[in-house]
């Protein structure tokens, strides 16, 4: 009965484009695609963020969710063919272990890794790709120095979750897509931004937001939960409604906008939690800090296991935070 | 002003009292998009030379990270704490009405040994408000904000101590310096700031310095004065005067302006030195557009971060007289000339 | 040798004055405009024709070093140290204290007196101290002061084959291949930059780019070359000798793929080795260059230098001319528009 509620179809394509942090473009066309004829203006800046418009009257309100994944970049290409690597943006060397990687070209790699007398010293420079080529003439001709790959894993939609690779943050671009497609006439002007290089530090949004220049800055991304065996004390549940931020290592979310939201989440009846997140941060602490300073908050999509191959959201949560975002959009008169 | 509540990113309670004492001193105050409190004291002439003055209104604290079963508060830290400062402290938890609260721990009787011997972690200390869960539920939410309670103390001779005199010290600093300013002739607009946010990434000072764009600009903090555990032959000492700031940080003729300064008026000083990130807003004020010439004068203070910190209150008068004279020295300077390398 | 004297300078962060004024002087007479910001930094500027896009060149003029906290009865001088240096390469070396350059030496205690366990052990900073052969404090007053900038006291040495010694080849290499840029002549308006500050925070390239508005960057670095015998194969990160080196991904920047392919191939096409600069962690100008505005695409073009941060840095002098043959030629050969690659 989900498959109803959500474009189950547009979110596996999202979930399934490559697009390393830095190596945008085939994400960057599928959205522009998906979104070409709801915007009244579509653009890309310098460093790839694709920026589409809605014009309006009100506020100007830019909604940032970042396309970019986590990766890996070769670093070196040995002699047998083995690839060793370094990471873009957070990746664990646990996680990634017996991993399969996938590379611009859809080659295919394995992770493995040295003897090691104790699992404790795994690290990444201990670590390889095996793309089952037999020397280093043959890999070279199809993988070189400065190649990304993205991890390989496939798409599960059961019962009321969905178990993916990149839920960071495609999630939050498909609810910022899904919400610029419902969003009729909006009395303000949004500027839908899908971010580029949000995984190594929040770049893209930086240089967004400075070019727009918004009075108000959104993100929706996905945030971590409390609610797994002996988790982390976090009181943020799946199933539990939008996350409303309240504070992360980036960003102390100013309590108007805070209030902002959370008004909007109650008079619509829409299920909501709020958020403090120890660890990690978002786009707007970039977009917050440009130029005078520009208020922001964020809708977050709670997730389990985030920057794992198999990260973990629930359907409901997902619609909430659809919900959520359009009514803030649609909203009159907003005075921060 | 260091009893009033002014955790970083909530300062409009702080700011609010901030403004009041600077109303009789200033043409103009404007509050600004993330919270900055901008005092205008505007020069005599016309020209528009600007010097902005940065002291942080914002204080570390705590925040409701969780209401556990029994109705206990689990928290979180907003700027650095030491967690080992927490245990049996008394706290405001700022809910819907404010609630008085203790951060408990078990009774040394049923310690072991073992335990004593560690600090306890911050995630495992709870707020105790004596209330049941569902009345807790009811005036305290997720995210609410928690302030140590603490009463400013006089010690001997001028000294005092508190929580909170970072930077709270800074902005007597620059209500001093305002107050001075009132009875002497200066060309410069000078704008007193007090910044938001400094303590979880000079955030503050980024924006407002970007906003106002000024010559010169001058963070004004607290430093770790010497106590018998630090005995570091090259801190700053309490009551000695304020510490001059010099390094890659700060523009060399700003540095050199104030000690002359001080020296002409026969004002103590001190000096520190900066290998690199000086930890102020300072360091953000710098790089602000296409550069601003900064400088730093910090307050010797003890026991930086605790709910004890302490100060001279002479430190504080004489950073007042020496930044107010240096604005007035600048009166015949082209700043454009002194400012170049 | 231009090299030599840009290595001899001393420029801690914070202190770039001597390098500054070498600058200035070797490029006044080739440039339209030249000013110093609030910063310090040189901006220099080379008009170019209408049409042609204009290009950021930068290349940081300070060096990591140390700087005098406090000196002590006996006349002996406490330090700190400015940017990136390993405690264990300062003892036993010759150091230069301030404008006056004052000798002085980072000693220890002799081996006869150490125990067997001091020996293993590496020295703190807080243990070391410099001496300046002062009786007392106030003899070494007269002399040092609390804030003076302390940089390392090395030679410029050409060995080996082709091969040059010194200090601060990062990034005086930098300096070296940008002043030489500047002294030619383009079609593109050049807006060069040295900066200060790069060992402590990449602080003068932030403020430093903010007014340039180009349509993209290219900086110039001496960059970490791991090509030695204890280092695996698989993580050198350039070698010494093999043209300079592009870079692809740093702990600040993800560089633009259009501009590396460009300058690799004006090298290729040049016969001129040229290398990639394995992704490592590490950073330079461009990570504050790129996040300017609204955003300004980079490339790094570096020289590799051997045990960089040390008194005692070593470089090809093949890769230095590669560089600023590579650099010039790709210049040289932006047509007119807005961005060579588009």
């Amino acid at each position: 009965m989900f498959v109803n509620k959500i474009n189950a179809e547009l979110l596996k394509k999202l979930l399934m484009t490559f697009g390393p942090s830095g190596n945008e473009e085939k994400i960057r066309k599928v959205i522009k695609e998906e979104i070409q004829e709801f915007a009244d203006e579509i653009k890309v800046d310098a460093l790839g963020n694709l920026i589409a418009i809605k014009k309006g009257k009100g506020k100007r309100i830019m909604v940032a969710s970042h396309m970019d994944e986590i990766g890996i970049m070769v670093t070196n290409v040995d002699d047998d063919g083995f690839l060793r690597f370094t990471n873009i943006g957070g990746v664990s060397p646990f996680m990634s272990l017996g991993q399969k990687v996938i590379f611009d070209d859809e080659t295919i790699g394995v992770i493995g890794m040295e003897k090691l007398d104790d699992i404790k010293d795994l690290k990444l420079n201990k670590m390889f790709i095996d793309v089952g080529l037999p020397s280093k003439e043959e890999v070279i001709k199809k993988i070189n120095v400065g190649d990304v790959a993205s991890f390989y894993s496939p798409f599960i939609y059961q019962n009321e979750c969905i178990i993916s690779k990149t839920l960071d943050d495609r999630i939050g671009c498909f609810v910022a897509i899904e919400a610029l497609k419902k969003l009729k006439d909006t009395p303000n002007e949004i500027y839908f931004v899908f971010t580029v290089q949000e995984e190594v530090g929040l770049r893209g949004a930086k240089t967004a937001a400075y070019g727009i220049n918004p009075d108000l800055g959104i993100a929706i991304d996905v945030t971590l939960t409390g609610d797994t065996p002996k988790a982390e004390v976090m009181d943020v549940g799946l199933g539990k409604g939008a996350a409303i931020k309240v504070k992360d290592r980036s960003i102390i979310v100013s309590p108007k906008v805070k209030d902002l939201i959370t008004e909007v989440a109650v008079d619509n009846e829409i299920p909501f939690q709020y958020e403090i997140l120890d660890a990690g941060g978002t786009d707007s602490g970039a977009i917050h800090l440009s130029r005078s300073g520009i208020p922001s908050g964020v809708i977050s999509i709670p997730c389990r296991y985030v920057h794992s191959p198999s990260e973990m959201v629930y359907i409901s949560d997902v619609i909430n935070s659809i919900k959520l975002l359009i009514k803030v959009l649609e909203k009159e008169k907003i005075n921060i | 002003m260091v009893e009033t509540p002014g955790l970083s990113g909530y300062e409009c309670e702080i700011s609010n009292v901030i403004e009041e004492y600077f109303k009789p001193y200033s043409d103009d105050i404007v509050k600004d998009k993330l919270g900055n409190l901008i005092i205008l004291k505007k020069g005599n002439t016309g020209d528009r030379k600007k010097i902005f003055l940065a002291a942080h209104m914002d204080e570390i604290g705590l925040m409701v990270k969780q209401i556990d079963e029994k109705g206990f508060i689990k928290f979180t830290n907003v700027g650095g704490i030491d967690q080992r400062t927490l245990l049996a402290q008394e706290v405001i938890v700022h809910g819907k009405v404010d609630l008085f609260g203790v951060i408990g721990n078990k009774p040394p009787h049923i310690l072991s040994e073992e335990e004593k011997k560690k600090t306890v972690k911050m995630e495992d200390m709870l707020i105790d408000v004596g209330l049941h869960k569902e009345e807790v539920k009811e005036i305290v939410s997720v995210g609410d904000i928690i302030s140590i309670r603490r009463k400013m103390i006089d010690l001997q001779g001028d000294r005092i101590s508190s929580k909170a005199l970072d930077d709270k010290a800074g902005v007597a600093v620059m209500y001093e310096c305002i107050k001075e300013l009132n009875k002497m002739n200066h060309d410069c607009d000078v704008y007193a700031v007090a910044t938001v946010q400094e303590e979880v990434g000079l955030r503050g000072a980024i924006t407002s310095t970007y906003n106002i764009f000024p010559d010169i600009g001058i963070a004004i903090d607290v430093g770790f004065a010497s106590t018998p555990e630090l005995t570091n032959d090259d801190l700053s000492e309490l009551g000695k005067g304020p510490a001059m700031g010099f390094g890659a940080n700060i523009h060399p003729k700003v540095y050199e302006g104030l000690t002359q300064i001080a020296k002409e008026y026969n004002l103590p000083y001190q000096e520190e030195i900066h290998p690199g990130e000086t930890g102020t807003d300072a360091w953000a004020i710098q790089v602000t557009q296409s550069g601003v010439a900064a400088g730093l004068i910090s307050i010797p203070l003890r026991y930086m971060h605790t709910s004890v910190e302490v100060v001279d209150l002479n430190d504080i008068k004489n950073a007042g007289k020496i930044l107010a004279n240096f604005i007035v020295s600048l009166n015949l300077v082209d700043l454009e000339e002194m400012l170049c390398y | 040798m231009l090299l030599k004297r840009l290595t001899m300078a001393n420029g801690v962060s914070g202190n770039e004055d001597e390098v500054r004024n070498i600058i200035i002087e070797e490029i006044r007479e080739h440039v339209d405009e030249i000013k110093t910001d609030r910063l310090g930094n040189v901006i220099a500027i080379k008009k170019g024709k209408e049409g042609f896009p204009r290009v950021m060149l930068a290349a940081h003029m300070d060096e990591v070093g140390m700087i005098v906290r406090s000196i002590d009865d006996g006349g002996f001088i406490r330090f700190s140290l400015v940017g990136g240096i390993d405690e264990r390469i300062l003892v036993s070396k010759q150091v230069l204290i301030g404008k006056d350059r004052i000798h002085g030496v980072i000693g220890a205690k002799a081996i006869h007196l150490q125990d067997k366990n001091e020996r293993n052990t590496p020295l703190k900073i807080k243990q070391l101290y410099i001496d300046i052969g002062a009786k007392s404090k106030e003899e070494a007053e007269k002399l040092v002061k609390k804030g003076d900038y302390v940089a390392f006291d090395s030679e410029f040495i050409e060995f080996g084959g082709n091969l040059i010694k010194a200090k601060a080849l990062d990034d005086r290499a930098g300096c070296g291949v940008l002043i030489d840029l500047l002294k030619e002549e383009y079609d593109v308006e050049i807006y060069g930059v040295f900066t200060v500050q790069e060992e402590i925070g990449l602080r003068g390239a932030k403020v430093a780019a903010y007014n340039a508005d180009p349509s993209f960057a290219i900086v110039f670095e001496g960059t970490l070359c791991s090509d030695i015998s204890e280092v695996p194969e698989h993580s050198h990160i350039t070698k010494l000798g093999k043209g300079p080196a592009l870079s692809l991904m740093d702990s600040y920047t993800i560089f633009s793929k259009k501009l590396n392919q460009c300058i690799h191939e004006t090298a290729v096409e040049n016969n001129i080795k040229i290398q990639y600069r394995q992704p490592s962690p590490g950073g330079n100008d461009a990570g504050e260059i790129h996040l300017t505005k609204e955003g300004i695409p980079c490339a790094a073009l570096s020289v590799p230098c051997r045990y960089i941060h040390s008194p005692s840095s070593i470089m090809s002098l093949e890769d230095f001319e590669g560089c600023k043959k590579t650099a010039k030629l790709f210049l040289k050969g932006i047509k007119k528009g807005e961005y060579v690659c588009e």
